[in-house]
């Protein structure tokens, strides 16, 4: 972590960082606000996994050999790097998974039926990616533990004092909560979530795929139990996440998948595990890509997070007002702590020929129901679409954006 | 005008019928139904068919969805009144052979030519394929209709 706070962030030399910015889409300069969705990736990550495919390649863990030793310990290296990201204990506290998906269903799957009882709750809130929620559904038809839903306010920010009553006659335990909506843009409270779930004797989750893009995120300060995210949203490859949990609870946890690395000594009778966290993680692991996350997250490190949330807030600030000000565009969510995720309508326009339209003119943002149907329904749509920003948008991006909205209203209209 | 170049998508015969379709309505009296869903982009239609004998002789919809999905739904409407079921399925299946390709060369697709544009754009041709396919479905006695 950067001690020392920068004062900006340097756009135009960080773009020159991102090959893919300099494409042409349609004849036009890329405009690329789908970044929530994936991020795009600087050459030192498409640098570090050439690197090890052309020079440093072998399987992980088990080669006695130069090539697999070297490898090893240059995949191993995203391990600490993660540790330092989230600021966790120590690497032991840090699962390896291809996703943040897959990391959820590790907590759902190993805590959920290894460690929570029938008669126990587990909570999430409206406002869940599906990954957040598919799991704990599949967790309650499987062992009839209880799902129940936090609800959100008309703003799009978690309604506190419904969660707590959902909290208060201790059932529930397990709360798992996204730290940032990919819909709405909304930051959680997440401390105050911890604190809350702690209180009244659950462990809780957050899922952080959105919100380790944007902000640091210290695990020990929130004292959360269990933290999810993924590699490809943090300017990483795809096929790669973490989970970080509290030792104690990873140790109590029953591996999900059996297979090689997993363990410790196996025969016929029976096998015995690994220590944790290698007793979630069977099988050989994406290797090239942990060694490209390894490199995405030293380049946000070195950019630091200070600058990285300035920008976002900038954007954001900017791209709200610029929005707001076009005749029948709604923006969804008006949560009061928001980051550079934005999601709106058009009336009059339905947002799949909004992004039609916008694709273009170059510039791509997402459209539809954003992997969060539910949340759809509460807000009552069917789809919205959604810019979503990163280190490389510019501000001249997000005129782009709305200059050409306007044009859209006008087609449709 | 800065959307020229997509004018062979939306046409203005797909921007009227995207707007103001003429039979996008829940029919009073009908005999066949289904609905059609797109879980990748989360539009909905619902199709009423009424017969007259073997004869189609109204078709409504509701429809929640994006422009290029309310007009096919509502030209479908439209090119399908007076045809027997078997002419329809005949007539879906070239539908859906158009919308992929792009090729206009089928006569009797004439008054559906204007989204022959959605060839153009892989994701947008399953807006177009929609309405037919719960159509289908209807003719046939299922009760919905899937775009995957």
């Amino acid at each position: 972590m950067n001690a020392i706070a920068k004062p900006g962030l340097d756009v135009a030399r960080i773009r020159q960082d991102f090959p893919i910015l300099s494409e042409k889409v349609r004849g036009k300069d890329l405009v690329f606000l789908d970044s929530a969705a994936s991020a795009q990736k600087p050459r030192v990550v498409i640098d570090a996994m050439v690197h090890c495919m052309e020079h440093q390649y072998a399987n992980v863990h088990r080669g006695l050999h130069w090539m697999s030793e070297r490898t090893t310990e240059a995949y191993e290296e995203v391990r600490d790097s993660i540790t330092r990201l989230l600021n966790a204990p120590d690497r032991s506290h840090i699962v390896i998974t291809h996703s943040s998906t897959e990391a959820m269903n590790l907590v759902a799957f190993s805590y959920g039926r290894g460690v929570l009882k029938p008669g126990q709750a587990v909570v999430i809130s409206e406002m869940e990616h599906h990954a957040n929620l598919v799991p704990w559904q599949m967790l309650r038809d499987a062992t009839g533990i209880e799902l129940r839903i936090a609800p959100i306010t008309d703003a799009g920010e978690l309604d506190m004092l419904a969660y707590e009553t959902l909290l208060a006659d201790r059932k529930v335990g397990l709360v798992s909560i996204t730290h940032m909506s990919n819909v709405l843009g909304t930051y959680t409270p997440a401390a105050r979530i911890v604190q809350l779930g702690h209180q009244y004797g659950a462990k809780v989750m957050l899922d952080g795929s959105q919100s380790v893009v944007h902000r640091a995120v210290d695990v020990q300060a929130l004292d959360v139990d269990f933290f999810a995210f993924t590699g490809h949203k943090l300017y990483g490859p795809t096929g790669i996440g973490a989970l970080y949990a509290k030792r104690e609870l990873l140790e109590q946890m029953p591996p999900m998948m059996g297979g090689g690395d997993m363990i410790s000594s196996v025969s016929f009778e029976r096998s015995t595990w690994a220590q944790v966290p290698h007793k979630f993680e069977a099988g050989t692991p994406a290797i090239i890509e942990g060694i490209g996350l390894n490199a995405a997250i030293k380049y946000v490190e070195a950019i630091g997070y200070d600058a990285i949330a300035a920008h976002e807030a900038a954007l954001t600030e900017h791209a709200l007002a610029r929005l707001s000000a076009i005749e029948g565009l709604t923006v969804i969510g008006r949560g009061q702590d928001r980051g550079g995720v934005v999601s709106f309508t058009l009336e009059g326009a339905h947002a799949h020929d909004v992004a039609t339209l916008l694709d273009r003119q170059g510039i791509a943002v997402r459209a539809g129901h954003h992997c969060a149907e539910p949340l759809m329904r509460r807000l009552g749509l069917d789809s919205t679409a959604r810019a979503s920003f990163g280190i490389y948008t510019t501000m001249a991006e997000i005129d782009a954006l709305a200059d050409t909205l306007d044009r859209v209203r006008a087609f449709f209209t | 005008m800065m959307f020229e170049d997509l004018r062979d998508l939306y046409q203005e015969v797909i921007l009227q019928h995207g707007r103001k379709p003429s039979h996008g309505l829940r029919l009073a009296v009908f005999d066949a139904d289904a609905k059609g869903d797109n879980p990748m982009c989360g539009d909905r239609v619902q199709v009423f068919v009424r017969h007259d004998g073997d004869a189609v002789a109204e078709v409504g919809f509701e429809a929640r969805g994006c422009a290029i999905s309310i007009a096919s739904a509502d030209l479908m409407a439209e090119a399908v009144i007076g045809k027997t079921d078997a002419d329809i399925a005949d007539l879906a299946e070239r539908f859906v052979a158009m919308a992929r390709s792009g090729k206009t060369d089928d006569a009797d697709l004439a008054t559906l030519h204007a989204l022959a544009g959605v060839s153009e754009y892989p994701s947008r041709v399953k807006c177009a394929t929609l309405p037919w396919m719960a159509l289908k479905a209807a003719l046939v006695g299922k009760g919905m209709a899937s775009s995957e």
